[in-house]
């Protein structure tokens, strides 16, 4: 970590784990990001349950957000999986909003972004790699393998195809997992490095003030792009998931 | 040259895979402004494809984004 000197910018000391809840929280390890999921996951909960406590004809704003978000989901779902898609929804909307209150808590001060740490996005994308493996070989038994060897190939080549084929399967999982953290991180990390331009700047007295509001300027449009980025890459995790699900039940 | 310069300059050519994101992410729009001129009435279907493409090119960037914060921090 780059801690010596006063010019050297600490970007990814935000990203260090403490423990939290005090002493009941070291004594079994349980750190922010965990403290975190708890949040999420209420959220979760909070939003669908008094959302969907008055249940008026005509939805009022809470209502609307979670019919709305139920709706999208499940469109999504059928849109891309087909008929079947119901039987993966519950999985997929969890799935969803686990990832976009994880990057949505993220954008708050002082709040800290698990889905910035490669464990938690490899955990998730293993998550839905195995689940689209087993239901591809539930679905197909022996005749999944034939995933590998696209149709219509000459022969000579299908040794070739068929690795490329699996490494692009395997692939899948790393792909995943580095898209959703190399987002969260390198946005954290741009705050946190223009944040820092901020008070450089202003200490060096008159001359860089303006360029101190310019940072400044450009942090909070920044901060505005970081909601844009925690939204889609929750819906582009859940569109792949989508999408994988789509491949495991129909095979090409 | 010093170890803390030669990252700098890594960190530098690290971040060169960019210019293949700004085409990528160029080509994806203009293929929008296309369809959507040619077919209005696709707007919304083709937008929810081009915003996914963007997210999936865009992630090429930060993979060479992250090389980089890896050089230069860590």
């Amino acid at each position: 970590m780059a801690a010596e000197g006063s010019s050297s910018i600490d970007a990814l000391g935000q990203f260090q784990l403490h423990t939290a809840l005090g002493p009941i929280g070291a004594s079994v390890n349980f750190t922010q990001a965990n403290l975190m999921m708890v949040v999420s996951g209420l959220g979760i909960l909070a939003l669908l349950w008094f959302g969907m406590k008055p249940r008026a004809m005509v939805p009022g704003r809470l209502q609307a957000a979670a019919e709305l978000s139920y709706d999208t989901m499940l469109s999504m779902c059928l849109e891309q999986i087909g008929p079947e898609g119901r039987k993966f929804f519950p999985f997929v909307f969890t799935l969803f909003f686990f990832i976009l209150f994880g990057n949505l808590l993220g954008v708050f001060p002082y709040f800290f972004t698990f889905t910035s740490h490669i464990a938690v996005t490899l955990a998730l994308a293993l998550l839905v790699f195995v689940l689209v493996t087993t239901v591809a070989i539930r679905e197909h038994g022996w005749h999944f393998f034939s995933y590998f060897v696209p149709q219509g190939i000459p022969v000579v080549l299908a040794p070739l195809l068929v690795v490329i084929e699996v490494i692009s399967y395997l692939s899948r999982v790393i792909s995943l997992s580095v898209r959703l953290f190399a987002n969260m991180m390198a946005g954290h990390v741009m705050l946190e490095v223009f944040g820092a331009f901020i008070i450089m700047l202003g200490g060096l007295g008159a001359l860089g003030y303006a360029p101190a509001g310019l940072s400044l300027a450009l942090n909070t449009i920044l901060i505005g792009f970081e909601l844009l980025v925690a939204v889609l890459q929750a819906y582009v995790f859940a569109v792949l998931t989508c999408i994988y699900l789509h491949d495991a039940v129909h095979l090409h | 040259m010093d170890l803390a310069s030669a990252k700098m300059v890594g960190a530098g050519l690290a971040v060169i895979a960019l210019a293949g994101v700004g085409v990528g992410i160029g080509n994806i729009f203009a293929a929008l402004v296309n369809s959507v001129a040619r077919n209005p009435a696709a707007r919304d279907r083709v937008f929810g494809l081009a915003i996914l493409g963007f997210a999936l090119t865009e992630a090429v960037a930060l993979y060479a984004l992250v090389i980089a914060f890896i050089i230069l921090f860590v």
